[in-house]
This record gives C-alpha cells, structure tokens and sequence, in this order.
C-alpha cells in the first residue's frame, strides 16, 4: 500500500524549505552580478570573485580562519575520542554522569554565554599568570576547541558504542595488548566518525560568529567577523560571492562528515 | 598425576550476587566437556574466568600444572570462541585468523601456511580474501573457530558455538565440531542450554544451576541416572510420580504411589520414606489392552503430539498421576492406538530412577 501525504503537509514543507533556501540561491545568483545593486540584476560576470582575490583584509580574515578551524578541529577531535573512550570503556569511574552532563551541556548552552565565559577565564588567566596575553588567534582557538571538542565526542561516542565489547576481548585473547588492540582493531572502526567529528568541529570553528567576537582581540578578525563588520557599511555583491563560498565548502564538509557517520562496514 | 585442567572452589561474586559459586571440577587432556545449564546460571562467567576476562573472588584454575591467577589473557594458553563471534569486521577472513598468529610474531610465510591450513579445516579453502561480512552465519561461526584454534590453546571455550545457526546447520556442525575436536586432540569447553547438543557433542556434560555445579558425568549417566531432579528435569523429558517406600522385595523396593509400583534404588532407602520416582517417557510402553506386565496400570489419554519418528501421548493414571509417554514408530504395521481413549502402560522396574528428598 502506498501512503499519500497529505496536501497541507506538502505546503508546509515546500514553504519551509522555499523560506530556507530561496533567500541562499538569490545570493548565490546575485553574486555573479554585473552590476552593484544587489537586487538589480544587471547581466553575468565573474568581477566580484575576482576582486575578492585582491581584497587583502578578507584573505588575512580567510587565513586566519582556516589556520583557527583546522588547529581547533584537531584538538578537538582528540579530546572528543579521549572523552568518548572514557565514556564508554570506562563505564563505572565516579563523576560519569557529572562529565557526561558536562561535556553536553555547550551544546546547548547559548553562544553568547560560551563566549562572554570564556572571554571572562581568559581575562583572569591574564591577571593571575599573564597568559594569554591579550585576546588573538589563540585565544579564539581555545574558545572553539573547547565547544568543538563536545561535538567531537558526541558523533565519537555515538560510533563507539555500536562496536561490540567482545571485539577487543577477543583481540586480547589472541595476544594482542593495548595500545595495539585500540590501534589494530578499535580506531579502524571509529575513523569515519573521527573524521566527521573533525569536519564538523571545522565547520562549527568557521561559521562561529558569536564566540569569536567575544575572544577576538585587535587583527585576530576571522571571516565570519569582517564579513559582518562589512556588512555594516551595506551589502555589497562581493559579500555574495565570498558568502557562497563558504556556503559550498561548508556543505561539502558537513556532506562528507554526515556520509561517514551514517555509512556502516558492509552491508548486513 | 595432576589433572591438565584443574578448577578448584571458583566463586564469582558481582556485588551481592553469586554468579558462580563454588565451582571445582578437573579436565583431562583432549576432553569435550560441556557446561549445560539453564539462562543466567553462570556459564558464560565461568568460561570468562577461565580465559581471564574475570577475576576469580575465591579458588583458582591450573592448566597444565600452570597456576592462572596472575596470568593476563593474552599469555594464557587458553582461546574463546564467543557467542557473538566477534569477528574483525575490517579484516578478511584471512587476517582474522591471523591476528593471534602475527601477536606470536611468526615468519609471516610460516603465518600463511597455518591460515591455509585453519581455512582447509573449517572447510573455507579460497575464502580467504572475503569479509566477514559477506559469509553466512555458518561460516562466520567457522571462521571464528579457525581464528581461536589459530595459536594452537591448550584449552579452547566456546560460548554456545551454535546458538546462531537453523536447526539443520546446526546438527551438521555439531558433527564437524566433534571431528575437528578428535582430529586435533585440543581440550573443548563448550557452554550450552541446549541439551541435545550437549548429549551430542561431550565426553562429559556439567550442569549448572543457579551458580553450582550439581553434576558432572558422562551423557549417558547424566541421562540414564541423574542425581537430583533439577538435573532429571532439565535434560530429557521425564515424569516425576511421588512415592512412599514400603519394602524390599527381591531385586526392587516396592513403592506405592497411587499404584504399586516396583523400582530398582539403592539399598539405602528405608520404609515409609518419601521419594521422587522419575521415568523417561521413551522408557514407557502403551498398550489397548492389558498385558499383565509389572507396573501395569490403567490410564486415560489426555494428549498427543506426532512427531514423526514417535508420539508422544499425555496419559493420566490412577489418582490423577500425570505421565509423558513416548512411542517410537518403529513397526509399519504397528497397531497405531493413537485414537485411543483410554488404554494401559507399563514400565521396567529397572527404567526407574529414585530421587530421595
Ligand atoms: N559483569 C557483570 N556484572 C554483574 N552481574 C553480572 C555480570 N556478568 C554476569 N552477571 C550476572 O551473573 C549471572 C550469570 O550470568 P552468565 O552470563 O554467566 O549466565 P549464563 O549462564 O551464561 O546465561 P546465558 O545462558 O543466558 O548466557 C547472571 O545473573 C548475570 O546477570
Ligand atoms: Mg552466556
């Protein structure tokens, strides 16, 4: 039998999804705008990716936002398996569900909270040890690890646990010890979801707007905080063009990491 | 001579539950010893303490004159086989059977020669490069046995070997594990709740209940002279009828139990004790009419099953006695009185078991 769905559902999900993406194609189409209204259409070209080429504060912001997404997404990722290790293998140490409540709690938390809280520890660190000193690339990356590192652990342990137990005991059982038989048998098992929990943490670490303002000092802008700023002075169609660049890396990347997370070994 | 397997007073506490308790038994060299027991009774965690995965509360295991209480798994001369087969999903066959071999840091051509090897007896030849994933249930379930059997264990345990596989494939590789096991003369624990296949597979069976080891003997004693009635119960089919002693006549002891009934027991029994007489119900004959046998009895039929190769019938006797009744199909012309309403059975003395208490 086949289910129908009813016509009011489909309107509401072809508005739902029209509100969500027709405004993202309109910028995308506007960035091959010739001319400099971004709601006049005024023929083709390619002018406005060009100029980002020769825009210098957007590549320095560009920069450093790929130097912060890729530091932050490793860091991250490595203490996301730490904790999702200890999480699952180690089920009985005390304060698990302290942890556990913990290292979710970000996730849910709003930004600006992260951000101001973090702007605030820095801030004393400085005071009692003089470091970090002042707010810079660093600091930003600190920030993003720490909040990327939740994700990591979550899309880590969500594979993790799905990986029978007897695994590693049999691989012990034929001589194998540790680290090896984390090595040999677990990691090659939870590598998509390691690799996910990377992109994502780079994902999260490129798009952040709110928790960099917070702990970005003077010349640490990442992209996302120029764009904004320029965005302040009116949008301009290269605003467009570097938006829908950064609009098909991300969905690449989060494409990607989806696809390893949701692909299994074989086909059962 | 010591044992080449001893287990001496293991007990295995989780918290406040006993999970094995006091367990000791003694193995001798290329035995296939079952552990047969109900869900829950402590099998698996025996055979976890046994390949050392658990942590004994109390007792210890010798194998081979070696004593394991500080012997970490991976040094024990000792291979599980699990229930879940936990075969490397990410390897082929070929390195999963070789993954124990590569820990002992063999030549790696000496390392080829013993998977072929391992795969030729598990009759897997040129299934080598192959996942896991793409092999049926039995032979994933051979798989698994090539890879334990791999380092060549003393001692090799095996979780409910079968408890994956249909009914057909099943009794196939019940053979082939007996053949496997003959062929290379290694010592087998294999853990069950499936009782054919320990009466099919052991030299001896150990049943468990509740922990405790009740009784260790050979099939055919576990079967033909059970010692408690949680044992009797549990494997085979069986009637239990409550009887008081009255005397001894000869060879037997009379008993009464709403019939007279003449049993074979020991000569311990006593006069007016009270006791459980058990009977296999292949061990009873029905009849249409009265053949003037010893404990010959009347009864009614409640009940019957075809199975084929037997019946079996439900019949009730003389004040409600309630018993299962077994007829194999072994005469073509063999007046069937399966329509039967009503009709006799009767029994050898020599076919009861007596279970005091
Ligand atoms: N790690 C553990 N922690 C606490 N209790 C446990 C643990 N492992 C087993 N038990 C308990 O010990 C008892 C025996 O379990 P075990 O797994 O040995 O049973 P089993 O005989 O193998 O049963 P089955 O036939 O169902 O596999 C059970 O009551 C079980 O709940
Ligand atoms: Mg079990």
């Amino acid at each position: 039998m086949r289910s129908t769905v009813p016509l009011l559902v489909k309107l509401l999900a072809t508005a739902g999804f029209g509100i969500l993406y027709i405004p993202v194609m309109m910028m995308m189409i506007y960035s091959f705008n010739r001319g400099k209204l971004v709601s006049v259409w005024a023929g083709f070209s390619t002018k406005w990716y060009k100029e980002l080429w020769y825009d210098d504060v957007l590549l320095t912001a560009l920069y450093k936002s790929l130097l912060i997404g890729f530091s932050s997404a490793t860091i991250s990722t490595i203490f996301g398996l730490l904790i999702a290790i200890a999480f699952l293998r180690f089920s009985n140490f005390r304060g698990r569900l302290f942890l556990s409540l913990f290292a979710s709690a970000p996730l849910v938390m709003p930004e600006a909270v992260t951000g101001l809280s973090m702007l605030l520890l820095f801030i004393a660190m400085e005071a009692s040890f003089g470091w970090p000193s002042g707010r810079a690339v660093d600091t930003i990356m600190i920030a993003h690890a720490t909040f990327g590192m939740c994700c990591a652990a979550v899309v880590i342990q969500t594979r993790l646990r799905d990986i029978d137990k007897s695994l590693e005991e049999a691989a012990k059982d034929l001589g194998g010890r540790q680290p090896f038989v984390f090595l040999s048998i677990i990691l090659p098992l939870i590598l998509p979801s390691i690799i996910a929990a990377w992109l994502l943490s780079f994902t999260l670490s490129f798009d952040d707007l709110v928790i960099a303002s917070f702990v970005s000092g003077p010349g640490s802008s990442t992209l996302p905080i120029v764009i904004f700023s320029k965005i302040r002075l009116g949008v301009s169609p290269e605003i467009n063009a570097i938006a829908t660049l950064m609009i098909l890396t991300i969905s690449a990347l989060v494409m990607i990491g989806s696809f390893l997370v949701l692909r299994r070994d074989g086909k059962k | 001579m010591t044992p080449f397997i001893r287990i001496q007073n293991i007990s295995k506490k989780f918290g406040k539950l006993l999970a094995v308790d006091d367990v000791s038994f003694n193995l001798e060299r290329g035995e296939l010893f079952s552990l047969l027991g109900p869900s829950g009774c402590g099998k698996t965690t025996l055979l976890r303490m046994l390949a050392g995965f658990e942590k004994p509360s109390e007792g210890y295991i010798e194998i081979d004159g070696q004593n394991m209480a500080n012997v970490d798994p991976a040094d024990r001369p000792v291979n599980i086989m699990f229930q879940s087969y936990a075969l490397f999903p990410h390897m082929s066959v070929s390195n999963n059977i070789a993954y124990g071999l590569k820990r002992a840091s063999l030549p790696s051509d000496e390392i080829k020669a013993r998977v072929e090897e391992l795969l030729r007896l598990v009759h897997l030849s040129g299934m080598g490069a192959r996942k896991p994933s793409t092999l049926s249930g039995g032979q994933r379930q051979r798989v698994a046995l090539a890879r334990a059997l791999a380092r060549r264990p003393k001692l090799l345990l095996l979780d409910e070997p079968l408890a994956a596989l249909d009914k057909k494939l099943r009794s196939e590789t019940q053979f082939e594990l007996v053949n496997i096991q003959e062929q290379l003369g290694t010592t087998f624990i294999v853990v069950t709740h499936d009782q054919e296949e320990a009466m099919t597979l052991s030299t001896r069976i150990g049943v468990m209940d509740n922990g405790k080891l009740v009784q260790t003997a050979t099939p055919n004693e576990i079967y033909e002279k059970p010692e408690t009635r949680f044992v009797a119960d549990f494997v085979g089919d069986i009637s239990f009828l409550e009887a008081t002693v009255i005397e001894r006549t000869g060879k037997y002891w009379l008993m009464e139990a709403a019939t007279p009934i003449y049993a074979i027991g020991s000569s311990t029994l006593t006069s007016g004790m009270k006791v459980s007489l058990a009977i296999r119900p292949e061990k009873i004959t029905l009849t249409s009419q009265s053949t003037g046998h010893l404990n010959e009895f009347p009864v009614e039929i409640e009940d019957w099953a075809f199975y084929g190769a037997g019946t079996q019938y439900k019949v009730i006797g003389p004040d409600g006695i309630k018993l299962k009744v077994y007829q194999s199909h072994n005469q073509p012309s063999h007046a069937n009185p399966r329509h039967l309403e009503t009709g006799f059975v009767h029994f050898s003395p020599d076919a009861t078991i007596i279970l005091e208490g």
